[in-house]
């Protein structure tokens, strides 16, 4: 399931109650602005019209005390308006203050990915799965810069600091596959930051989490480490970077340039991330591979491996997840 | 404007004849010509030319980035050009037009050049210390255009730690360095401008006989004060962080990045005031002049320069409703928010009623300003989204953010500086430009904006981030239409460029005041001779004492 691509669509899709009602208030407001504005330019373009240079229209001074209109027009928009502060300051603190009973999700994000740890302790990358009919709470963090959580079907964003928890928290009433963003600029690849979210009926979701999710939810996040490393970037076919494909590679006989043959198992694969430079391949282009030794956690190095384990060839690589298009480049 | 006829019954004052005709020699653009006497001139004139022709410059860098920010934006995933290219482009777009256009525009040029002229004064209050900025202005300016020269630099304008100071591997420091230095040009012409304005008014040029233009830039004066100083220190510190590691913002040295924000915010929510507020001043200027009618409610909407620059202070806030802030907090500064709304719907609906039985001329300067007051209110009302909460949690960083402050940068800025560029034109080179070429252009931008930045707001509340250099497919449609709008534009920016510079050297000699203009800037010849006035301005009775006045001026002044 992917969310809508309507060429034209003129509202978001809205999965909650707090959707629903920052919709109501949006649409409200807009009348209001509406009210305001319209009689603006209409004046504007009548006047223009009727007190052209040279036309026959009354002058005279029209005798209006001023102060009195002066007042009104600032006094009377300001109080309607503030209709709208309270309308959304009542909202906006309904949604900063989760129910006790919230399941809490943790998010950490960094350049540039989100990982996501469900309570049951599965986690996975960039696309995240949730139960409806449940208040949720991600908890969110940040390793490096500052970046944001941005779920546009529940109408509500986060920012994610290095330093400090924040909180987002929400109930979805309606099953479906919607966007996930990064919505603070945090650098190159900050607008492939992000997935997909999707809401399940409960039953589906603790099937998701103790089968099809837990094995499928690692290809899918080994795939998203690919690409969040920056591996896709030079190995993927028709990148610049003429670096060669890694599909099919598992398992298969590699000739070095030192004139031996290898099977490119686990053990070597792991070598070649963390020690590009060793083992030079035979007929191999100028080394331009970084040393990721340092930059990536043991744990997302074995979810790597897993996923090019499964990476028999670019379709099937493909189809092994469900990654979304704004996440591929 | 050739004056004749009679505008609802009431007879035009012919201009000043003596004084349209004074020698060649003895106009300021003229008394000289070296480059030395333009580089090393005091007279607040030529600086303010200076100025022009620097901006107009940055103008065309920062329009540059913005096409190619388009451009990258007509595909959904990017094929156009790299992630690190789109970023080096909205970011040098962001740096350039706010910090080196939009901030000096007004204030620097039409600033320099009116101020004195309008309150019957020979020159500024310290004319070196003038001369001095413009070199600052000039020195930080491509200091931080080296940073693209080497390579570009990739942190947004909005500079956030510690992706600036610890993660960028792009030409931060140097693009720092350059912002901060430019910073203190505004503090030296903000200072020169209320000294100025306290000291050197003509006798009888009391406060409330003020043009409103001067009353905005007065208070503008003030938020070059007080709130430039703390986007320096600021900035120092994100340098010193940068460059020393020092733990100011960056977490990993024990800093909190949430503070740069905050100081960010202290200074660049005001300075939305410092583009804004000239640009009101502009606009108080042309809509009279071209209705012939005297300003309605002019002591409100000179207080309400003054309200603008107070409350501008207080709401800074709203730009973290999402960054963990207290809700306490963000409820004090959303309520705040909603106040910056009172003085702008004062000045907006007192233009109004000024063209309320007016004569009404529709020249190219009133154009701009009917579309400046189009796109202020949708501009200004937009912002009241943004302050709203629960709104707030949905559409910040999204691309209705990026519409919004476009409507109020762009329209309230930009059409306000070719408004008065058009407007004062004859006065600062002594020639008329082309008027139907002029509402051409008034109408193609005010067009070309329109569809360029309005599907912004429908592509923000859809939920498309912004700063983005991909995108989902479902975006394309309306994001296509906003850079089919930038092509025009582009094409109503071209315009004005080419007529009015033909016009330097083609164009019909100016009378003093070609429009029947009030104010004393009118009353000396066009261009104004070295020491702007040949003998000293008879200062009026009332401000804008145009021959149609409402009945409530009369009560209050006569």
């Amino acid at each position: 399931m992917t969310p809508s691509h309507d060429p034209l669509q003129l509202w978001p899709a809205a999965v909650s109650a707090t959707a629903t009602e920052t919709d109501l208030l949006i649409l409200a407001f807009t009348v209001l602005t509406l009210l305001l504005t319209v009689p603006v330019f209409v004046a504007i373009t009548y006047f223009a019209v009727r007190y052209r240079e040279g036309s026959e229209a009354n002058r005279s001074p029209s005798g209006i005390r001023s102060n009195l209109i002066e007042i009104s027009w600032m006094l009377i928009p300001f109080l309607l308006t503030l209709i709208f502060f309270v309308w959304g300051a009542r909202l906006y603190v309904h949604s900063k203050n989760p129910p006790p009973d919230a399941m809490v999700v943790e998010a950490i994000g960094r350049q540039w990915m989100w990982k996501f740890q469900h309570p049951t302790g599965q986690s996975e990358i960039n696309n995240l799965h949730l139960p409806i009919g449940q208040p949720i709470r991600l908890h969110i963090i940040s390793q490096d810069v500052i970046h944001a959580l941005y779920l546009p079907a529940v109408r509500l964003q986060v920012a994610a600091l290095p330093d400090r928890y924040t909180d987002l928290w929400f109930k979805a009433d309606k099953v479906g596959t919607y966007h996930l963003y990064c919505s603070e600029y945090c650098g190159t690849d900050h607008s492939v930051m992000g997935g997909e979210v999707t809401f399940m009926n409960p039953g589906d979701y603790q099937d998701w989490l103790t089968h099809a999710g837990a094995q499928q939810g690692k290809v899918a996040a080994g795939r998203a480490l690919y690409e969040a490393y920056g591996c896709a970037g030079c190995h993927e076919p028709g990148s610049a970077v003429k670096a060669p494909s890694l599909a099919g590679l598992y398992g298969s006989q590699v000739k070095l340039a030192d004139g031996r043959t290898v099977t490119a198992d686990e053990g070597w694969l792991r070598e070649k991330i963390l020690n590009p430079n060793g083992d030079r391949l035979a007929g191999g282009g100028k080394q331009m591979m970084p040393s990721f030794a340092g930059r990536i956690p043991a744990d997302e190095l074995t979810t790597l491996i897993d996923f090019l384990k499964s990476y028999a060839s670019p379709a099937a690589g493909k189809a092994a997840d469900a990654t979304p298009a704004g996440a591929t480049r | 404007m050739s004056a004749s006829g009679s505008i609802g019954g009431t007879a035009r004052r012919e201009p000043h004849a003596p004084e349209a005709t004074i020698g060649r020699k003895a106009d300021y653009l003229h008394a000289e010509s070296t480059l030395r006497s333009w580089f090393l001139t005091t007279d607040h004139k030529r600086i303010a030319l200076l100025y022009l022709a620097s901006i107009t410059g940055f103008f065309v860098i920062g329009a540059l980035a913005a096409g190619v920010v388009r451009l990258a934006l007509i595909v959904p995933n990017g094929a156009i050009m790299a992630n690190d290219t789109y970023n080096k482009a909205f970011t040098i777009h962001g740096v350039v037009m706010v910090w080196f256009f939009l901030i000096p525009s007004i204030p620097a040029t039409f600033g320099n050049f009116l101020i004195p002229l309008m309150i019957g004064a020979k020159d500024l209050a310290f004319p070196k210390l003038n001369l001095t900025s413009w070199y600052v202005f000039m020195a930080g300016a491509l200091f931080t255009l080296v940073s693209v020269v080497l390579g570009g630099v990739d942190t947004g304008w909005t500079f956030y730690a510690p992706l600036s100071t610890a993660f960028s591997n792009t030409w931060v420091l140097p693009a720092l360095i350059g912002v901060t230095i430019v910073g203190f040009s505004p503090i030296l012409t903000g200072l020169n401008f209320v000294v100025t304005i306290h000291t050197m008014r003509a006798p009888g040029m009391t406060w409330f006989k003020l043009p409103i233009f001067v009353w905005a830039h007065y208070a503008t004066s003030l938020i070059f004060l007080l709130a430039t100083p703390v986007i320096t220190t600021a900035l120092i510190l994100l340098i010193m962080e940068r460059a020393f590691h020092i733990g100011v913002f960056d977490p990993a040295y024990g800093g909190d990045p949430v503070l740069f924000q905050h100081l960010f915010w202290f200074y660049s929510h005001p300075a939305v005031y410092i583009m804004v507020l000239p640009g009101m001043g502009v606009i108080s200027e042309i809509v009279p002049a071209f209705a012939q009618k005297k300003l309605f409610g002019y002591r409100f909407v000179a207080y309400a320069s003054i309200g603008l620059a107070s409350v501008t202070f207080f709401v800074w806030g709203h730009h973290m409703f999402v960054n963990g802030q207290s809700d306490l907090a963000s409820l004090v500064f959303s309520a705040l928010s909603f106040a910056v709304a009172v003085p702008s719907a004062v000045k907006v609906y007192n233009w109004t009623a000024t063209i309320h039985k007016g004569a009404l001329r529709l020249d190219t300067p009133m154009l701009y300003a009917m579309g400046y007051i189009g796109l202020f209110v949708l501009g200004g009302l937009t912002g009241l989204y943004l302050a709203t909460l629960a709104i707030n949690q949905h559409i910040h960083a999204t691309y209705f953010v990026v519409a919004h402050f476009h409507y109020i940068m762009v329209g309230g800025t930009v059409l306000a500086f070719l408004g008065g560029l058009h407007f004062w034109w004859p006065k600062f080179t002594g020639r008329m430009y082309s008027e139907p070429w002029g509402r051409v252009s008034a109408l193609l931008i005010f067009l070309g904006f329109n569809v360029t930045f309005f599907p912004q707001f429908i592509l923000g509340y859809l939920g498309m981030p912004r700063r983005y250099a991909t995108y989902p497919a479902e975006f394309q449609l309306l994001n296509v239409l906003s850079s089919a709008g930038a092509t025009i534009l582009a094409a109503g920016y071209l315009f004005p460029m080419l007529y009015l510079v033909y016009s330097l050297w083609f164009g019909r000699k100016a009378p003093a005041n070609p429009w029947n203009a009030k104010g004393l800037e009118w009353e000396t010849s066009s261009p104004p001779p070295t020491h702007n006035f040949l003998s000293p301005p008879e200062v009026p009775r009332i401000p804008y004492d145009y021959p149609i006045q409402a009945q409530e001026s009369r009560d209050q002044h006569g």
